[in-house]
């Protein structure tokens, strides 16, 4: 594989061929927050908030997607990106109904964690309080629309990884809701098999283990890694 | 069908409207078409019958002839003579006007449009050169025009490099909106390899108040599917898809029969015009999203997926369809490619302004006179259009500003009204030359209300996949709606333009990084009006209604009350 150089923040830095910036920045201990980013799944480029500055682009550009490419320069942390990072925490949390106080996932929760890191202490735009339903008609799990932040982790896993595709997505714009099957009760869809892969990658309280409460729930992401490499390996096994 | 063929059908066509001795155009767009179009086509009808269906009497129904708030629009063709246009014709008009050709009198005055027209005369006529002239349903009458004849000519005289560097030296650029060289992304295509590619043909229009596209797909069918063929030859593709908006069924079933018509004849099809090339055209429509105007949303729809953008690159051009090379183009520039190698890149280059060369379609439309579809070269002052073209603004009000782009595009005001129409002209305003609507507006217009009618729009449109976009467009609606009803504050108005500069900044696609411009533009050229709302509470033109107090007032108004009730001596 080709190494190539590019420059973070002033940094030269070496990296392999065919790395997103994202991949980069991670190795050298550059923390760029993302959200619906998880190794292992496929990109969306969402959640925007992995945006770097790259010179000669006029627009901010996605980490997760970017390949890095030589004598890039990039700058990850400028104050411009900083507050773009703090307006999209902040337009997540007024969107749906994020109360944490009373959430499975209080203290486990990557959008709690994120605006903490950021330095959220309020939200400037109006909270939307939308009244969405709740889906606890499945035996073993629950979704909650009113934390759900439309990262599309649980669609991606359910459709790549366990082959299901239970989970998609119904409506448009602030609309949209992600629904099992053709939009029906999650406990009344043939397709789900109940593995828990969307549960465990769900980065709020969205979706969650029932029986679960306040601070309760914990998620365990390293399956996700697990399975692909042995996938990976009986592959390489079989045209072997 | 070979050229040899094709020459001789358009000389025999050509031959056959020359011994008329009158032809009769009816405009039967959609909008003459609502005005009554049809009664006077079946009273013309009638009159031909009962003259024994003369063969040197032509009725023809043809599609959009222009000035669309005036219809139904009669054309008369004498051998000869000047063409004359009528207006809002009646059957009883039109009768009178087929009596008086018929016996050599004057024709009647009343109603007849005058011949020095601006209107007409300040259009160039490139895309709309056959719009209203033929009837959309003929094959026959398109090639009299000349139709297919750019075909023939770039299949037996071109190289498919030729025809790409052809259209770069044209000058011809996206008239979707966008305004990226048409050319270099036919040789971008070209220069891909691939076992297959394909030509794709945006007629998803969905600005409100903009109906180019649709014009030109109902009036002359044909043009696009030429222009694609040209493109399908050029950067290697043999099949082509239109994807034609979902509200637009009329253009659908044109289209339809136009491709049926052509490959009857050997003008699509397996080995087009006897070659060795062939070309398939597919029309796909669309579901009701406006966001599938965005080619990769657009794209992902005609695969049958969800209609949401992707992250660029990689380019359609790259991988588009099916992972495929595809080139994608709005319908009008398509329509463009017939006339440019009708006329050579040459000519069609000298067109224009800048870097913008040609002409471009506008459908103007608002508080103006005379509204309908234009047709002008690039270059041309905004004045020219709305105060020459248009007539001015309706009972000699006064111009307050015109939007361009739709909910993409901005407000530009009667400042900027000097300004030459082009790309980069327009961007350094705050707005884009969009796919061409232009909307009129005069003082009782609030910008404010107009701002939030295109935010509402794109909330409505956005599809969901980002956040800024997704969001950000219903919290921009929810600061407007703040200052039209007269609760906003300062900090509101700070917080509009952060959010606007972080959605133009970080949205995914084109849809979320445009939407903030009818904000942005109103507040560069009309920020008085915006702290007319927030800091006196009124709105200058009288629009809004200001019902609602801000929370900081609030506590006054209560101090107010609780004192009035005491001098009355009650209690509160």
């Amino acid at each position: 594989m080709a190494a190539i150089t590019l420059t973070i923040n002033n940094e030269l830095i070496g990296a392999r061929q065919g790395q997103t910036i994202l991949d980069v920045a991670r190795e050298r201990g550059i923390d760029i927050p993302t959200l619906c980013h998880l190794e292992g799944l496929e990109e969306v480029g969402g959640c925007r908030l992995c945006l770097v500055e790259l010179q000669g682009s006029p627009r901010p550009v996605p980490a997760c997607v970017t390949k890095a490419a030589e004598g890039m320069e990039i700058t990850t942390h400028s104050d411009k990106l900083v507050e773009y990072r703090k307006m999209l925490v902040e337009l997540l949390l007024a969107e749906r109904t994020h109360t944490c106080s009373i959430c499975v996932q209080n203290g486990n929760c990557e959008l709690q964690t994120l605006a903490a890191k950021l330095g959220i202490d309020h939200v400037r735009f109006d909270y939307l309080h939308q009244q969405l339903p709740m889906d606890a008609s499945r035996e073993r799990f629950a979704l909650d629309h009113n934390r759900c932040v439309l990262c599309l982790r649980c669609v991606r896993v359910c459709d790549a990884v366990e082959g299901a595709h239970t989970w998609d997505v119904r409506g448009r714009g602030s609309t949209s809701r992600i629904v099992a099957d053709l939009d029906r009760p999650w406990g009344g869809s043939t397709s789900c098999t109940d593995c828990g892969k969307c549960v465990q990658l769900c980065p709020t309280g969205a979706l969650f283990r029932k029986g679960a409460t306040v601070g309760e729930m914990i998620k365990e992401r390293g399956f996700l890694n697990r399975i692909l490499e042995r996938r990976r390996l009986a592959a390489q096994r079989r045209s072997a | 069908m070979n050229w040899v063929e094709l020459v001789e059908l358009a000389e025999s066509v050509v031959a056959r409207q020359q011994v008329c001795r009158l032809r009769l155009l009816v405009c039967c767009g959609t909008p003459c078409m609502a005005a009554g179009a049809e009664a006077v086509v079946v009273a013309l009808k009638e009159k031909l019958a009962e003259l024994g269906d003369p063969a040197d009497l032509e009725l023809v129904s043809t599609g959009c002839q222009g000035p669309c708030s005036r219809g139904p629009l009669l054309t008369v063709q004498r051998p000869g003579q000047p063409e004359l246009i009528w207006q809002k014709t009646t059957p009883e008009l039109a009768l009178a006007i087929v009596e008086a050709a018929l016996q050599q009198e004057p024709l009647p005055e009343q109603d007849r449009l005058p011949e020095d027209w601006p209107f007409f005369t300040r259009q160039t006529r490139l895309v709309l050169a056959n719009s209203g002239r033929i009837d959309p349903e003929s094959l026959e009458q398109y090639i009299g025009l000349g139709g297919y004849d750019s075909l023939a000519q770039v299949l037996i005289d071109m190289a498919p490099d030729e025809v790409c560097s052809g259209v770069v030296r044209s000058g011809l650029r996206g008239r979707g909106g966008g305004g990226y060289p048409t050319g270099l992304k036919w040789q971008l295509v070209h220069k891909e390899n691939g076992p297959r590619k394909f030509v794709v043909a945006n007629g998803d229009e969905g600005d409100p108040g903009a109906y180019m596209d649709r014009s030109l797909m109902e009036s002359d069918p044909h043009r696009i599917l030429e222009g694609m063929a040209i493109a399908g030859y050029a950067v290697g593709a043999e099949q082509g898809y239109i994807y034609v908006r979902g509200e637009y069924p009329l253009a659908a079933q044109r289209l339809r029969n136009a491709i049926k018509d052509a490959e009857k004849a050997g003008l699509l099809g397996s080995r087009v015009l006897d070659s060795s090339f062939s070309f398939r055209i597919d029309i796909r429509i669309g579901a009701g999203a406006f966001v599938c105007g965005e080619e990769t949303a657009l794209l992902a729809s005609i695969m049958g997926k969800r209609g949401q953008p992707r992250i660029r690159p990689p380019y359609p051009a790259e991988a588009g369809l099916w992972d495929c090379p595809t080139l994608i183009n709005n319908v009008e520039t398509f329509g463009n490619i017939p006339s440019i190698f009708k006329i050579g890149p040459e000519a069609f280059s000298a067109i224009g302004h800048g870097k913008s060369r040609g002409t471009k379609v506008f459908a103007l439309c608002g508080e103006v006179v005379n509204n309908g579809l234009i047709e002008v070269p690039m270059g041309i002052s905004l004045r020219e259009i709305v105060f020459d073209i248009g007539g001015g603004l309706a009972n000699g009000a006064a111009f307050k500003a015109a939007q361009t782009g739709g909910p993409s595009g901005g407000c530009i005001s009667a400042g900027q009204l000097d300004t030459p129409v082009d790309y980069e002209n327009l961007q350094a305003l705050g707005s884009i030359m969009g796919s061409g609507g232009l909307i009129v507006m005069g003082q009782q217009s609030c910008m404010v209300d107009v701002a939030r009618f295109f935010m509402e729009f794109c909330l409505d449109e956005s599809c969901g996949k980002c956040v800024p976009c997704r969001t950000g467009t219903v919290e921009i609606y929810r600061l407007l709606s703040r200052i039209c009803n007269g609760s906003a504050t300062n900090r509101d108005l700070q917080h509009l333009e952060q959010l606007c500069r972080m959605m133009k900044d970080t949205s995914l696609c084109g849809l979320g990084a445009a939407a903030p411009n009818p904000v942005l533009s109103t507040l560069r050229w009309f920020r008085h009006e915006y702290e007319a709302h927030v800091e006196e509470r009124r709105c200058p033109a009288g629009v809004c209604s200001m019902h609602e107090l801000p929370v900081h007032l609030l506590g006054e108004q209560l101090l107010q009350r609780i004192a009035a009730s005491r001098s009355d001596g009650e209690g509160f």
